[in-house]
């Protein structure tokens, strides 16, 4: 048995190690730990509960806007306020945006590399990949000439001795299978994603100042002025015009690029639906109220609980079932580490055990990672787009059980395929595809109201401190473009007590726990071939599927070990 | 058609179909945004038509990773420009292709080969305290990263508040002890600080090019912080300001003065203690800025900022002739204090140091072929 290590592992946010234990040519036990520690939530005590969103927002940068997002849902919990519908289609519209984001960047920008040889593109005809393209998708750029137009550009790239980003790439390993036409495709859509992004995010600056981090949340609505007859609210038909004309080359965009290109890519790589399936445990909390956040029943995404593997039934889910492990974290619990604690009641003590830098291997029987081991009802959950997928594909969602099953019926393959490492990217996709369509109505709906004179953008009840109780507790729930995220916040005399975020790629890079039990990405990675272990590509292609995020992974509650009484209820 | 090794920036837009006049129109941009007089485009465009591209290496440690994505909005020049035409991109853990130890190689061969020859870009703050276990990459502290590639490098250019002066993870109580590159690798012979939260790719692009054509970066305010980009009162470029002159204040959120655009001081506005050219540049190709957004500026390319400038909603001392006509700089340097004084002494806005350029000579971009001449 070998281990092998990454380290770093790339094209992620954030600092990710893995180590794996490699038999013969195959995974046999694999553990994921995070390598960096900020403490952003002992930063928030003292402060000012209506700004935590700004503090909270820098949790990460990559999926901006989501800590935003639920730190203010948070703290209006706990202070008890409204948004009014203008607030809530402006926060559905950004946070939509955000995950069409993500995900497009994600395909092209982080994942695309563990499947496409950028190098074979220079061994490409044209000609036969405009034929390619054409024979997938109604897509202009698809001409002779425009592909030799960027062949010749990864041409002189490689010719210039200086490779830049792609440098370092793993280019002629054995596990990679397009042909080189299809290579040459995927390296032009690389490059037309990163004009793409570019553009489509100014929907973020339009509502939100800018973006990475746009400014524009409130507690009790958002900072985005509407009106129709002024230039310079932020919202009037002026910017209406533009997000749509923005949201209009995005859509068309996952249409005829993006989902094309995934099951391009899915074609060649069937055996990838065999592989990485994991822990076949998923949850979604269930985002985009249609109504009030207190109100799950109107989501988009519903709200629900998988669990081995079965889709006939959707359980209920309920937070206080939430528990964190710090087994094999840095960290202590006063009661001992074998315990799990609610969010709410969290106590963390960073305290490094591990090896001394520089290091060669993690004592991976010990304590191993920077991240907790967040669990439901003791049991490990993978979140993120398959696990929403799931959730409303098994609760009979008809918009999103139609796109799943035209996907499965075009590869030929069965529902179960799903649990697997090709599962995760083409839920992504059509998560991508569905929300751009979802967008396109926030965006109509924010207009008519618009037009109707409804210009509510913000619930002042709330905004003076002094109105809050003496004491307050709450917390807000979203489903991030990486899946189910969560803050809980304890407010006093005016101040925050106690912060603390439960995020995605905890529940899914987190440590084993008390019970030895796997987190999402150590399962999935069992049984992972690999062809060449000093080369371990095919661990990335796993990893890489849940879209890992580390800054975020990577949180600290309360380092004076502070108890709360309080449990928070159910919802 | 074979491309000759080392191609130039514009030799391959030409490639792309953009012409020599388009090309020009994009180095009189950057010209612009780095406040240099238009003389100078020719000499930008010069420097972009050079033959070997200068590496460059992106670290990133106690980050959010929001100054990356911040690069990849880059629109003058494109994201895609730079790294494929301009510089060679060599490490940046979030986008580069290798990953664990080939990763490791690429950032060990730049070191060892470019050394004094490559520019190091540093994203996030660098933990100091417990023997820096708070952020290790390769089983490597940061600090130890840090001090061994930034030491080699021709410059260091800090992106983001927290590589600047250890930003949000640096605020109190600071739990790991971080601090900025500067502070933690003290000595290093050029380090320019691009505070924000994120930077503006918009500057950094700008620096970039600055350096190609120069050899060396623009003008420095005493924090390191270039005078073009960080010279400025925000509230003296502000679209609002004449609304402040006159009285006109947003007093609620949603009301009728925030409708219109009014100003934003009581809502706690920062801008007339920030320096920022963000009223000027704005953000994502020159869509909008907080401000004009609707929400009050956090001042977040000033010094200290979270520790500073929180809370973030409470208006600001009231100044000196507030609420009537007065001069930009009668209230702005007041509230700025001494060191943003003593940036107006240098003379706003000029990113080169006179002394060290002689106006330029314009000098022809060498062209091999005929370039068709756009509409």
């Amino acid at each position: 048995m070998a281990r092998v290590v990454i380290d770093p592992v790339t094209r992620i946010e954030g600092h990710l190690r893995i180590e794996v234990e490699v038999d013969g040519n195959q995974v046999k036990d694999a553990w994921s730990s995070g390598t960096m520690f900020r403490g952003i939530e002992l930063i928030l005590r003292g402060r000012d509960p209506r700004e935590a969103w700004i503090w909270a927002q820098r949790i990460c940068g990559v999926c901006t806007t989501v800590h935003a997002l639920a730190s203010v849902r948070a703290v209006e919990d706990a202070v008890g306020v409204e948004i009014p519908d203008n607030a809530r289609l402006v926060r559905s519209i950004i946070a939509g945006t955000q995950n069409v984001q993500d995900h497009i960047i994600h395909f092209y920008h982080l994942h695309a590399l563990d499947w496409v040889d950028v190098t074979l593109a220079l061994k490409a005809d044209p000609a036969k990949t405009s034929q390619i393209a054409q024979s997938i998708s109604e897509w202009p750029k698809s001409s002779t000439v425009y592909f030799k137009g960027v062949q010749d550009r990864i041409k002189a790239l490689v010719a210039s001795g200086q490779l830049s980003l792609f440098s370092s790439g793993d280019w002629g390993h054995p596990a990679y299978h397009l042909p080189p036409e299809v290579n040459l495709l995927a390296v032009a859509h690389y490059i037309e994603a990163l004009e793409l992004q570019r553009e489509f995010i100014r929907i973020q600056a339009v509502l939100g100042g800018k973006n990475p981090h746009p400014q524009t949340y409130l507690v009790g609505g958002m900072a985005s002025a509407i009106d129709p007859n002024e230039t310079e609210s932020a919202i009037n038909p002026v910017s209406i015009t533009l997000m749509n004309q923005l949201l209009t080359n995005a859509q068309t965009f996952v249409r005829q690029v993006l989902i094309p290109d995934v099951l391009a890519v899915a074609g060649f790589y069937r055996d990838w639906f065999e592989y990485g399936e994991g822990l076949g445990n998923f949850m979604a909390y269930g985002d985009y109220p249609s109504g009030s956040i207190h109100d799950p029943a109107g989501f988009t995404f519903p709200r629900g609980i998988i669990l081995n593997r079965d889709l006939s039934t959707v359980h209920p889910l309920d937070t206080k079932n939430v528990t964190e492990y710090v087994t094999h974290s840095w960290y202590e619990y006063s009661e001992g580490d074998q315990v799990g604690k609610h969010p709410a009641q969290g106590e963390t003590k960073p305290k490094y055990s591990g090896p001394k830098p520089p290091y060669e291997f993690l004592n991976v029987d010990e304590k191993y990672s920077w991240l907790k081991s967040p669990r439901y009802d003791d049991k490990p959950m993978e979140v993120g787009p398959l696990a929403r997928t799931l959730v409303a594909y098994a609760s009979g969602n008809e918009q999103i059980k139609k796109r799943v099953d035209a996907v499965l019926s075009q590869l030929n393959l069965p529902p179960t395929a799903l649990f697997s490492t090709m599962g995760r990217i083409a839920a992504r996709a059509l998560e991508a595809e569905f929300m751009a369509d979802k967008l396109t109505g926030w965006i109509q709906e924010l207009s008519n109201n618009m037009g109707h004179g409804n210009l509510r953008i913000h619930d002042n009840s709330k905004w003076d401190p002094d109105s809050w109780p003496k004491s307050c507790q709450g917390f807000g729930l979203e489903e991030a473009p990486r899946g189910s995220l969560g803050h809980w916040v304890e407010i006093e005399n005016k101040k925050i007590v106690n912060y603390q975020a439960v995020v995605p790629s905890t529940w899914n890079a987190g440590p084993r726990d008390v019970h030895g039990n796997r987190g999402a990405y150590e399962a999935a990675l069992k049984g992972t071939p690999i062809a060449d272990p000093s080369r371990p590509l095919e661990v990335l292609r796993t990893v890489h599927s849940f879209d890992p995020c580390l800054a975020c992974a990577v949180h600290v509650v309360d380092a004076s070990g502070r108890r709360y009484s309080r449990t928070v209820p159910a919802i | 058609m074979i491309i000759p090794a080392g191609s130039s920036v514009l030799e391959a837009c030409r490639r792309r179909g953009v012409s020599r006049r388009q090309f020009l129109e994009y180095c009189a941009a950057i010209t612009a945004t780095l406040a240099l007089p238009a003389s100078y485009a020719q000499v930008v465009a010069n420097a972009l038509s050079q033959k070997r591209k200068p590496v460059l290496v992106w670290l990133e440690f106690q980050d959010c990773a929001g100054n990356t994505e911040s690069m990849l909005r880059s629109a003058h020049p494109t994201v895609e420009d730079i790294v494929l035409e301009t510089l060679s991109w060599e490490y940046h853990e979030t986008i580069m292709a290798g990953y664990g130890h080939a990763a490791e190689k690429a950032l060990e061969r730049v070191v060892r080969e470019e050394k004094g020859k490559y520019l190091c870009v540093v994203e996030g703050a660098i933990p100091t305290a417990d023997g820096g276990v708070y952020c290790t990459i390769a089983g490597r502290t940061a600090l130890d990263i840090a001090n061994e590639v930034c030491t080699n490098a021709a410059a260091t250019i800090a992106v983001g508040a927290c590589a600047w002066d250890g930003g949000l993870v640096k605020s109190n109580p600071n739990p790991t002890g971080a601090l900025g590159v500067q502070e933690a690798v003290p000595g290093l012979s050029i380090v320019v600080n691009l505070g924000g939260c994120p930077h503006n790719a918009a500057n950094t692009a700008a620096v970039l090019v600055h350096y190609l054509t120069f050899g060396e970066m623009p003008a420095l305010d005493p924090y390191n912080r270039p005078l073009f980009a960080y010279g400025q009162i925000i509230h003296d470029q502000c679209e609002r300001r004449a609304h402040y002159d006159a009285g006109r204040y947003v007093q609620e959120w949603g009301d009728e003065g925030h409708r219109k655009g009014w100003c934003l001081y009581k809502m706690g506005c920062k801008g007339p203690q920030a320096t920022y050219n963000c009223p000027t540049v704005r953000w994502n190709n020159g869509t909008s800025w907080p401000v004009k957004g609707g929400h009050g500026c956090i001042a977040c390319a000033s010094p200290r900022f979270w520790d500073t400038k929180s809370p973030f909603y409470d208006r600001l001392p009231q100044p000196a002739g507030f609420g009537v006509d007065v001069t930009a700089g009668e209230i702005g340097w007041t509230l700025v204090g001494a060191v943003a004084a003593a940036t107006a002494a240098h003379g706003i806005g000029h990113a080169v140091k006179s002394h060290m350029h002689p106006p330029p000579e314009a000098e022809p971009v060498e062209t091999h072929e005929k370039v068709t001449e756009d509409k």
